[in-house]
């Protein structure tokens, strides 16, 4: 029997096991680690023969101070605990000490405290730290998680600052989603559409001056004026829910601890048991000669003051389409340079058909041509940009003048910059996303994440808005739901919309084997565009359903209008068990595009044609 | 005007028609499989319209329906276009003649698609007005009065309905038209009446009002009688917001034609007892429509209708009184009048006859939409329907006020933007019916109302992720209920 040094007790860890714990065992044995670092005042994992720990023990005996120790040495899983200990703390060594939930870190930065004073102030303080959560990042996902947090009454803060763009945009409270995401993009988008609603206005009878030119100052001015309503908005919120807001760089300086860095340079720091990082993503450059200085990307392009003009848009992700087709549909000579494939990720025969009718509409499209250099002509706003492109197949190399090139080429996760490798917080160093577990815990415990910065999780705010405010219910014993990251649906908002849930035909094939799937699709004309003489056999449906589970819908794609409208129930039927016999069941709402998916009889594999006919 | 109605099936085995002693115009191959069919005859209105193949649906219904619709809709987007950077001469001006010329040719293309369709399936089609002979024979007589004997095993009705004309108000067919004319006028209507409270009447005044016409509805008692009336009050808010001038508790008693031609209509204030009167171009009636069965001579097949709807009575499988005539569409008694549950029924009525198939239709979460300015959309149960069933203190409603993204830049006003779930109140919550009111409402209802069918409850309605910027997801963001008594206004994003 292992003996105890009075005035502590010995704790008990873990029961007698294999000295290799399977994942199960390793999480109960997290838990079991961390019930002990919070259920004492002090808790020392050391070991009996440790003269470092000795020091330690015969400090808090000094103080009068009660602890608690787990001596590694006498324990039967002893080189468990330490294993994990480490993964905690991202400290290997003992003694590792805890005070008051707080990591003080081994014998020398334990001493370090008492001879601060902050020993004495942790063990005096009810709670060691001055906030129950801080949440760095004031997007979508780290507003939500606050704010929750807050209603269950906790102290929060949140630490949001924009860094500028390379070319000087900054924006206000709410992060990409409101400020240079999807808000402006889709009022963009709507834009765009109106200019295709007066062409069509006219084949329904309306009258009114031949030339319409559109105005993209007066666009801008009222998009941002909507946007600044929002942020205002936000900030109103968090008062409301007694959030703290401070509007500074929040950077990890030690464990509990960040360093907020206000735009005068002013340094604050703030304690708090628990952070979450939702500091999300900025768009990524290319590394080539010219490309900060004369390139734009979506953080910049919303709140242009001037209209961009001739535009190339760099890359084929969704970002870049959309910003492509807006551009177009408000009248600009727009060309998008796509390196390989559109869309990444999502269905390929959809995006083949996405980007088809953007072409049809005037966009222009460079396949297989990456940028090396651009050069500025001409000063202005805009100015005249020469951009120099060569080709990923073979030597050759194009030369183009545009007054604008956007780049949309990717994002980066804001991860790198923000203290993380001071509390051991890994990162992918591929792509600074944040690996986490189910409930979003990085590797060290009292730090979670949510949003754009996970790892393998979508990039989409209502995702980040449902996790982040489940994170807040979980870490405060409102409820034990995780988020649940299966079957998101989303919408590309490109000029023909395109929404989708669960799986591409790609991805289905690839996990349930095709024999196994049945692919219903069929082209389909909205009535709003026969009498507009818009283009028939263009709009398309699709489901993918998985033959060997009673025909459940597990991919659903539709290309057309509305189609975010469109996809949003049908996800929800989705998350019910949707199967084709009840879309067969199900009646049509006439005449709607969504009715299409009633009615779908014609299968991929029949090799039928699915141009459309009659009512 | 037309109609032979036949369901079109083709290639399902199928027993021999009796031999028919009739003359086509299209020549008939041995041999070829035939489908049952039956041939109706309606008159043709009093204003004398008149149209091709394909029934209400397409020619004087659903499709020129939502077709101006979306014309008044265009209208907004000319006047939302100027906040969003569009440099456009306010205000537009709208020709009805160049939009009811462009509709008008779409539905004919489609009356020649129906057309087309038939031939290449093999179904004969007559244009004849028909009725019964016996329990198997009808007669047809085409325009030119050539008769035409026909009889077969089977025999399906689907004659579907017409607009009611009042018969007390004087001048009100003389001078009135109805819906069966209004998406055929070659010119505007004009400064317009529309009386009656039907979902036709409302969608009928409200793109009236969106093509800049001086617009009045007349209602004697409530709105959209049938669908959830919070919600119906909600759509008649919005329509006087946007200058649909609403006349409640009012009844006409008589239409008088002005020497200038216009039309002098005189009506009752219920409310007051008074007598008042107004001068108008077109006065459309909207108050209901009437199955077409009179001229069938039922009664010479035995088939039965109620007396009071003349609806024919049917039963589950579509069945009339006799045992070979079935009934489907809007011409049946207590079906639903609705294009896609009658093409529905047709069809499974056609697989149960000869593809050896006993589905039967099921018409309980049929999902509609109501195509006014601001659109509304339902699937299920109305908050009254369900607490009668369930009993109040069984229901839970959780409801939104919502902003859609594009009012906010356009500064349209969006108090009408309402969303409604009505579910049972024990966990988890089944949800007995959805009501959605604004932009799009058919788009995003017909999703939900497949989550109905697979027996959706709150729970999972609300874990459904949402899409955003959208409309739609404000249904899954739905998180206030009325027995909380919070205000349901979303904010934010």
């Amino acid at each position: 029997m292992p003996t105890s040094s009075p005035p502590g007790r010995r704790a008990r860890v873990l029961s007698p096991g294999t000295s290799r714990p399977s994942s199960e065992a390793r999480e109960e044995l997290r838990r079991r680690l961390l019930e002990l670092i919070e259920g004492n005042r002090v808790m020392i994992f050391s070991k009996s023969y440790c003269p470092h720990s000795a020091r330690v023990k015969e400090l808090f005996s000094s103080l009068g101070v009660d602890y608690n120790i787990l001596e590694l040495d006498q324990v039967d899983d002893g080189a468990n605990v330490q294993e994990m200990l480490s993964e905690i703390t991202n400290q290997k060594t003992v003694p590792n000490i805890f005070v008051n939930k707080v990591h003080m870190g081994g014998c020398d930065r334990t001493f370090q405290a008492h001879q601060s004073g902050l020993l004495q102030k942790i063990l005096q303080e009810e709670s060691a730290y001055e906030y129950d959560l801080i949440v760095i990042g004031g997007g979508s996902g780290g507003l939500s998680c606050a704010k929750e947090a807050a209603i269950l009454g906790r102290k929060v803060m949140v630490l949001d600052f924009v860094v500028p763009s390379p070319r000087g945009t900054s924006w206000g409270l709410g992060g990409t989603c409101v400020n240079v995401g999807c808000i402006p993009k889709k009022l963009m988008h709507q834009a765009a559409l109106l200019g295709q609603a007066l062409r069509d206005s006219r084949k329904f009878g309306w009258e009114y001056s031949q030339q319409v030119k559109h105005n993209w100052e007066t666009m801008t001015e009222a998009i941002q004026n909507h946007i600044g309503s929002l942020n205002w908005g936000y900030r109103l919120s968090l008062r409301e829910r007694g959030v703290t807001y401070v509007n500074s760089y929040g950077e990890f300086v030690e464990h509990h601890t960040v360093k907020a860095t206000n735009r005068k340079g002013q340094e604050t720091y703030y304690t708090s048991a628990n952070f979450v990082i939702a500091t999300g993503e900025r768009p990524r450059y290319l590394g080539i000669p010219g490309d900060k200085e004369f390139c734009i990307t979506s953080d910049d392009l919303f709140s242009l003051p001037y209209c961009p003009g001739k535009t190339l848009v760099v890359g084929a992700s969704y970002v870049a389409l959309e910003c492509a087709g807006f551009l177009a549909g408000l009248g600009l000579d727009v060309t998008v340079m796509v390196r390989s494939i559109l869309l990444r990720g999502f269905d390929q025969e959809v995006a083949e058909k996405v980007g088809s009718y953007m072409q049809q509409h005037g966009v222009k499209f460079l396949r297989k041509f990456v940028p090396v250099m651009v050069q500025q002509l001409e000063k202005g706003s805009p100015g005249k940009l020469k951009v120099t492109a060569k080709s990923t197949e073979g030597p050759e190399t194009i030369e183009g003048v545009y007054n604008t090139v956007l780049l949309a080429i990717g994002r980066d996760s804001c991860t790198r910059n923000i203290g993380l490798e001071k509390i051991g917080v890994r990162i992918n160093e591929k792509n600074g996303k944040i690996p986490v577990n189910d409930v979003e815990q990085t590797n060290v415990p009292y730090v979670y994440a949510v949003g754009d910065v996970l790892e393998g999780k979508p990039e989409l705010t209502p995702v980040a808005i449902q996790a982040g405010k489940l994170l807040a219910r979980r870490l405060h014993g409102a409820s034990s739901e995780k988020c649940d990251y299966f079957s998101i649906p989303t919408t590309v908002f490109t000029p023909l919309e395109y929404g989708c849930c669960g799986l591409s035909e790609e991805k289905a094939t690839e996990l349930y084997m095709k024999e196994n799937l049945e692919v219903y699709h069929t082209l389909f004309w909205p009535l709003e565009w026969t009498v507009a003489g818009r283009d028939n056999n263009t709009c398309y449906a699709k489901i993918i359903c998985n033959k060997l589970d009673q025909d459940r819908v597990i991919g659903f794609h539709v290309l057309g209008p509305n189609a975010g409208e469109i996809t949003q129930g049908f996800a929800a039927a989705m998350k019910c068990g949707l199967t084709k016999q009840l879309l067969d069941e199900t009646i049509g709402i006439h005449p709607t595009c969504g009715e299409v998916f009633t009615t779908l009889e014609i299968t991929k594999s029949s090799g039928l044609a699915v141009t459309q006919q009659g009512c | 005007m037309s109609v032979l109605q036949a369901m079109a099936l083709p290639a399902m085995p199928q027993r021999q028609p009796q031999p028919t002693k009739e003359f086509l115009n299209t020549p008939e191959k041995q041999g070829t499989p035939r489908a049952p069919w039956m041939a109706v005859r309606a008159p043709p209105p009093p204003a004398g319209t008149r149209w091709g193949l394909g029934g209400t649906c397409v020619n004087v219904g659903c499709i020129p329906k939502k077709l101006m619709h979306q014309a008044a809709l265009l209208g907004g987007a000319i006047r939302d276009a100027g906040r969003y950077g569009w440099e456009v001469a306010q205000p537009a001006r709208h020709d009805w003649s160049k939009m009811a010329e462009a509709i008008q040719n779409h539905v004919r293309s489609l009356n020649w698609g129906h057309r087309v369709q038939l031939q290449e399936r093999k179904v004969k089609y007559l244009n004849v007005k028909a009725r019964f002979i016996d329990k198997h024979t009808v007669l047809g007589v085409s325009k030119d009065k050539k008769e035409t004997l026909l009889s077969a095993d089977h025999i399906v009705i689907a004659t579907g309905g017409r607009p009611r004309y009042p018969t007390l108000i004087q001048g009100a067919s003389e001078y009135g038209i109805t819906s069966d004319d209004i998406f055929w006028l070659k010119e505007s209507p004009g400064k317009t009446l529309v009386v009656g409270a039907s979902y036709v009447a409302l969608e009928c005044a409200g793109f009236l009002t969106g093509l800049g016409l001086d617009t009045t509805i007349m209602i004697r008692s409530i709105p959209l009688r049938g669908f959830d009336q919070q919600m119906a009050s909600l759509v008649t808010d919005h329509m006087a917001s946007h200058g649909t001038r609403i006349l409640r508790g009012c009844t006409p008693s008589r239409v008088a034609r002005l020497p200038d031609g216009r039309l002098q209509v005189t009506w009752e204030d219920r409310t007051c007892g008074k007598e008042d009167s107004g001068v108008f171009n077109t006065v459309l009636w909207a108050i209901g429509r009437v199955p077409e069965t009179r001229g069938l001579n039922l009664e010479g097949a035995g088939v039965e209708t109620n007396p009071e709807s003349q609806k024919i009575l049917v039963d589950a499988r579509d069945t009339t009184s006799v045992p070979h005539i079935y009934a489907i569409g809007d011409v049946a008694e207590g079906r639903p009048e609705l294009t896609p549950t009658a093409i529905m029924a047709g069809k499974l009525l056609a697989q149960r006859l000869f593809g050896g198939s006993s589905d039967l239709m099921d018409y309980s979460n049929v999902p509609t939409t109501v195509f006014t300015p601001l659109e509304y959309g339902c699937v299920g149960l109305s908050e009254e329907e369900a607490v009668a069933r369930h009993g109040q203190e069984q229901i839970e409603v959780y409801h939104a006020y919502y902003k859609p993204l594009e009012f906010t830049v356009a500064e349209q006003d969006a108090s009408q933007c309402y969303i409604k779930m009505v579910c049972l109140r024990q966990p988890p919550q089944p949800v007995l019916g959805l009501h959605f009111l604004g932009p799009n409402a058919g788009e995003v209802t017909q999703g939900f109302a497949l989550g109905i069918k697979c027996g959706a409850s709150y729970e999972q309605v609300i874990r459904t992720v949402g899409i955003h910027p959208t409309c739609a997801e404000e249904m899954v963001k739905l998180r206030i209920s009325k027995r909380s008594g919070l205000d349901p206004t979303v904010t934010g994003c």
